[in-house]
């Protein structure tokens, strides 16, 4: 038998830990990207004293990677605080998985993704947040650090794949060092346009290929 | 565990028939001469008996004349051929439009894409909700500069036949060129070139258990093209290279392997899966026709769970098949065909192929529908979408 993953990866696949919606959760993410089109979500009961994750669940809509992901993060963050939870990183996860195809990252990520934002989540319902962030070049390159590059399975920004981010007005372009026939041209192009959206002062988003 | 995998993504490929084998040998191990002239020497003269005699049997398989049969390396060279070849040809008469469906293959689609950035002037003609071609639309699309239409006559994911006649009889009042992709519906569906007025049809051996890397493409007497690889004499002056000898032959010897009855067998297959699974598992849509069809092809969406995560767990259950989800292409790209027929990502997502060969049983069918309601429930059971949603 050969399988496109590591044991770890068919194992959480196919026994995924953590599973089910939960009822009335102190806090619940839903990630999801139009470009896999896989969904995520991710559901915690929050000990509000110590802010220990107590619970926690999660519902895939999506591939072996995205479902394995979703699994072990769950594990990690279980019996930590938010703040430690926060800092579990796709890395993290990929590791304990035992490793995750470069081509799947921008699947699995979206576990992380899941996690974070049902803390951000419990955290706007507890007033623990501060007022929203315009978007700047800053805020849309942290982003950015979220779409995945299939070739290297590294996010686009530490693979210098973005030439070029202009942000005007809520109006934000994306210039990309691929060309537009490029095979992942068009599935990265959905996904930064996916994670842009989703800023609260965005208006349009418009991503450009050098030819 | 299990003992055999049950292979049911025989669109993808299929197994060699032992008999193909049989018949290749000799031509490997015996005659293994290049084809010569009459004048050449015996071996050869027998080589190129061998070719002969099955560019014969591809020619009459499609009620063409032998001498219309090019082989080719398989169907994305044929398309290639037809394409690029019929363009070259009339280069300052008819040549600066083409039309195709949104529905081709790679080979057609990507090379029409391709003359676009070229500067080709391209319609991509599009389908309706089972995946036939819009005929008003094509007869508006044809202009007085339009070279070449190409339209498969089958789909390769959802198996959606189209009425070729019509198309052909279109294009033949138009007098415009007209190419078909009939990779997975030849020897299965007929298509008798004395009927159909279509002018090229590219065929393929892979499909029909014969050997990967050899193809044909079917050349009307009088249709104007160029060679589009430079090089010897071979097949006529209009394909270099040395020939497939071996490879020719085996797909004579896989064409004359196909029955009725076996045609039939493959519908039967198919019928069963597109009945059960809709019988016995909740929330799924076809994709595709279900009276014009393919007799091998059965596709399904299995709504709210992705098919990436379906065809993993039958993989370990002893099951090959394939998915139109993003998450399995190579590109990270949907099933253009099912975005096509108006499908959404979703619907893309969780859509599976079973397309049936001569291996199959009946027994196949119903094990992966009771493997398949297992899956389904299952991954359901972890999903955030659902019916009542």
């Amino acid at each position: 038998m050969n399988f496109p993953y590591s044991k770890e990866v068919l194992e959480h696949f196919k026994n995924p830990h953590n599973v089910g919606k939960m009822e009335d959760p102190d806090g619940k993410g839903l990630e999801g990207s139009a470009a896999c089109g896989d969904m995520v979500a991710v559901y915690l009961k929050v000990n509000p004293d110590s802010l220990v994750i107590e619970d926690i669940s999660f519902e895939s809509y999506g591939c072996a990677s995205n479902i394995a992901t979703a699994s072990i993060i769950t594990d990690l963050a279980k019996g930590k605080t938010l703040d430690e939870a926060k800092k579990i990183t796709w890395k993290q996860a990929s590791e304990a998985l035992g490793g995750l195809p470069a081509v799947k990252a921008h699947c699995s990520v979206l576990a992380v993704e899941g996690l974070r934002s049902a803390i951000r989540d419990y955290e706007e319902k507890h007033g623990m947040v501060v007022e929203k962030e315009p978007t700047d070049e800053e805020v849309v390159r942290r982003r950015l650090k979220h779409v995945m590059n299939p070739i290297k399975g590294l996010d686009i920004i530490r693979t210098e794949l973005v030439m070029k981010i202009v942000v005007n007005e809520g109006n934000i372009r994306v210039v990309l060092d691929l060309p537009s026939h490029h095979q992942f041209a068009a599935a990265i192009k959905e996904d930064i346009i996916e994670k842009l959206e989703a800023l609260w002062d965005v208006e349009s988003v418009t991503v450009d290929f050098i030819s | 565990m299990f003992d055999k995998t049950v292979y049911l993504d025989n669109a993808a490929s299929t197994r060699l028939d032992e008999r193909v084998l049989e018949a290749m040998n000799p031509y490997f191990f015996d005659t293994y001469a290049v084809a010569t002239s009459e004048f050449g020497y015996s071996m050869g003269i027998d080589a190129k008996e061998g070719l002969e005699r099955s560019r014969k049997v591809i020619a009459s398989a499609l009620g063409a004349n032998a001498n219309e049969v090019v082989f080719t390396s398989g169907s994305t060279e044929s398309s290639n051929m037809a394409i690029k070849g019929v363009l070259s040809a009339l280069k300052g008469k008819k040549d600066d439009h083409i039309i195709v469906s949104r529905m081709e293959d790679f080979s057609v689609l990507n090379t029409a894409k391709m003359l676009e950035k070229q500067g080709y002037k391209v319609d991509f003609i599009s389908v309706d909700s089972e995946g036939i071609v819009d005929l008003e639309m094509l007869k508006a699309a044809i202009t007085p500069q339009t070279a070449l239409v190409s339209i498969q006559h089958a789909n390769q994911e959802i198996g959606t036949l189209q009425d070729i006649k019509a198309i052909a009889d279109i294009c033949k009042e138009k007098e415009v060129l007209l190419h078909t992709d009939a990779t997975h519906s030849f020897t299965r569906v007929p298509l008798d070139v004395d009927q159909i007025p279509v002018d090229l049809v590219t065929v393929s051996a892979h499909t029909i258990h014969g050997p990967r890397g050899v193809g044909a493409l079917y050349i009307r007497e009088g249709t104007p093209i160029n060679k589009w690889m430079d090089g010897g004499f071979q097949e006529f002056d209009r394909r270099a290279g040395i020939e497939n000898i071996p490879g020719a032959v085996g797909f004579a010897t896989a064409v004359e392997l196909v029955t009725p009855e076996e045609n039939e067998q493959l519908k039967a297959m198919r019928d069963r899966i597109i009945e059960r699974v809709q019988a016995e598992i909740s929330s799924v849509t076809l994709n595709g026709s279900a009276t014009s069809r393919l007799p091998q092809n059965a596709n399904l969406t299995f709504h709210y769970v992705e098919g990436e995560s379906i065809t993993l767990h039958l993989d370990m259950m002893g099951f090959a098949v394939s998915t139109g989800s993003a998450c399995f292409s190579r590109s990270l790209e949907a099933s253009h065909v099912i975005l096509g027929i108006g499908g959404d990502h979703e619907r893309a997502h969780g859509s599976l192929r079973f397309s049936f060969g001569r291996f199959n049983t009946m027994e196949d069918a119903d094990s992966i529908i009771d493997a398949l309601k297992e899956v389904v429930v299952n991954l359901r059971a972890i999903s955030p979408l659902s019916a009542d949603e």
